[in-house]
């Protein structure tokens, strides 16, 4: 098949739970959206009947697969004075499957990837996403934190998918195969899916209108980065708690830690007070104010000049989470509306 | 709530304050905290049950203490972290207007001794459901809750919004943020995620003023406000005292008495 080709199959649920037996029986790993107590998020399954895909969204996104919340990058074990270093078995990584991944999820992965792989590669991430699989499912339902489309992307887009699932109604997924890494997936499964007979995914997908004008955002920014009212006025009520960038898809900011031996990576946030704070104690950005527009400029301004890819993809994880009602989507509109 | 804006009209028109610290409505149903400067964009207040954030939480807040004196939209909570802040020297009498919330009505109240004799005359025990869920927490054994925190704070990410919300978490650099020495493991591992909790609520025994925003700020949902629940009634089951009703009172952990009963403080 021309790889340009859309490769486009229908799977049936019981087919669907085959598929996950095979991919645990390739030693893969199959991470998905899964109800425990009383939040939706990523956790391990083995059948499609643990699969939770009511909710818009998980809590959490699925970033932890790449870039957990803590992990070694090496170990220095010391004995008798002479210290090993010792190197992560990137081997040793397992397969995973991310499934039910919504569209903008995995259009985060290029943003995580950008900057992880900006100026060297990240040996760990990149080992760790050569060794992802992600089957995304398309949204047909939205909620007012949602604007994908604002973004570039879509209820139904397929970037960063290497298959992507719509639910057609009647137990029937619509299956597209994107990537090689797709097709490797389901390989030896032929028999699983049928053809998919000019069934189109356009009337299933959710209505995610536009929200506002994203060529305006970048230059406002700039324009607005002095006008100190304006910021504080954004950013009053907001507490500078990491939980914004924490259940981001593409916050990709982490803090070096040493312990008993082990050099661990763990997330951070340009939220707090001390992610700036400098060893003569000053800190460039003392203010929470300061801190909420470096978050705004790093995913609209930064990220896009430095490393050609947003860094936000639309996901509404961060206002949903946000104690104090924080809305990144009246945050943007505010930006692109504001006269300077 | 028209009570509630007409006051604030007031109280902006005659430049008693610069602020009025409120509710809007926000985004799901939700209510958001709003800072109105012109009366008249007063009729942005509101007031009903989804207002539960702990208002007093911005006093600390520099870019919001930098607006002027402010008048505070406070509910029982917010009125005895007032009186806990004030007895901790952190809001000097006066700095504050609080507009005692509840029903209809908007009672302004100018002075600690106003606050108190307001947050007396209403004071109660928990409601059936609070007393309830602690119930059911203490019921436990041990070892079962033991386990109930492990699972719990196995999904901590040390986001730090349960110290973000807490009005009594005002310190300007916390314990976690001294690494000279470190003496909370920054990671969100187990041990970290244990120590962090354990000693946020600790630090927080005979403090807290149990408005439950710590745990309506956490965003996997960890019940932290049960831990404070227990120390709260632990505090008054030995010291016989609670937060948050006196602008002067003495810190159960945090005091020292030279007629001490015991010997080995001494």
């Amino acid at each position: 098949m021309n790889s340009m080709e859309k490769d486009t199959r229908l799977i049936g649920r019981e087919a669907l739970a085959k598929l996950f037996a095979q991919w645990l029986g390739e030693g893969r790993r199959i991470l998905a959206p899964k109800q425990s107590n009383d939040k939706v998020d990523f956790a391990e399954v083995e059948t499609p009947g643990e699969v939770s895909l009511d909710p818009v969204q998980t809590g959490q996104s699925p970033k932890g697969a790449l870039f957990p919340r803590v992990e070694e990058l090496f170990s220095f074990p010391s004995r008798d004075g002479r210290v090993e270093l010792r190197e992560r078995d990137l081997a040793a990584l397992k397969p995973t499957v991310v499934f039910g991944l919504r569209p903008c999820d995995a259009a985060a992965l290029a943003a995580l990837a950008a900057i992880f792989n900006w100026d060297s590669a990240d040996a760990l991430f990149s080992a760790r996403l050569a060794a992802l699989t992600t089957v995304g499912v398309a949204c047909n339902r939205c909620d007012e934190y949602c604007f994908c489309t604002s973004l570039g992307g879509g209820p139904g887009a397929t970037t960063g998918s290497d298959i992507l699932l719509t639910d057609m109604g009647g137990g029937e997924y619509l299956a597209e195969v994107i990537s090689e890494k797709g097709r490797q997936a389901i390989q030896g499964a032929g028999t699983l899916f049928q053809p998919a007979l000019g069934k189109d995914k356009e009337s299933r997908l959710a209505r995610v209108e536009k929200a506002f004008d994203l060529d305006k955002v970048k230059p406002a920014l700039e324009a607005l980065f002095d006008d100190e009212a304006f910021w504080v006025e954004q950013s009053l009520r907001c507490l500078g708690c990491g939980a914004c960038a924490y259940v981001c898809p593409t916050c990709a900011c982490f803090d070096i830690q040493d312990e008993n031996g082990r050099r661990l990576r763990c997330w951070d946030s340009c939220g707090f007070g001390l992610f700036t704070l400098h060893t003569s104690g000053h800190n460039p950005r003392p203010l929470q104010s300061q801190r909420w527009r470096q978050r705004l400029m790093h995913k609209f301004s930064y990220m896009p000049e430095r490393q050609s890819v947003l860094g936000c993809v639309g996901c509404g994880r961060c206002s949903r989470a946000c104690p104090v009602d924080m809305n990144i989507l009246e945050h943007l509109r505010a930006v692109a509306e504001a006269k300077p | 709530m028209q009570a509630l804006r007409s006051k604030a009209r007031e109280l902006l028109a005659t430049k008693t304050v610069q602020v009025i610290i409120g509710y809007a409505s926000g985004g799901g149903g939700r209510a958001r905290a709003v800072f109105v400067r012109e009366a008249a964009k007063a009729d942005a207040l509101v007031f009903d049950d989804s207002c539960q954030q702990n208002l007093a939480v911005y006093f600390s807040k520099p870019e919001v203490r930098k607006l002027g004196k402010a008048a505070l939209v406070a509910t029982p909570a917010a009125l005895r972290a007032i009186l806990q802040l004030a007895a901790e020297n952190q809001i000097a009498e006066g700095e504050l207007l609080a507009l005692a919330v509840g029903g209809d009505d908007v009672v302004p109240l100018a002075t600690f001794a106003a606050i108190e004799a307001h947050v007396a005359a209403r004071d109660g025990d928990w409601s059936a459901a609070e007393k309830e869920e602690l119930q059911k927490y203490e019921a436990m054994g041990l070892e079962e809750r033991r386990r109930f925190w492990e699972e719990q704070f196995s999904r901590c990410l040390k986001c730090y919004a349960c110290r973000a919300a807490c009005p009594l978490c005002y310190c300007t650099r916390c314990t976690v943020e001294c690494n000279q020495p470190q003496w909370i493991p920054v990671p969100a591992h187990d041990l970290g995620n244990l120590e962090w909790n354990v000693m946020r609520a600790m630090h927080l025994a005979g403090r807290c003023v149990d408005c439950g925003d710590c745990g309506r700020a956490c965003p996997v949902n960890i019940p932290l406000h049960l831990l404070n629940r227990r120390l709260i009634r632990e505090v008054f089951t030995v010291f016989g005292s609670r937060s948050g009703r006196s602008a002067k009172g003495d810190n159960a952990l945090s005091t020292f008495k030279p007629n001490d009963p015991e010997d080995f403080i001494q």
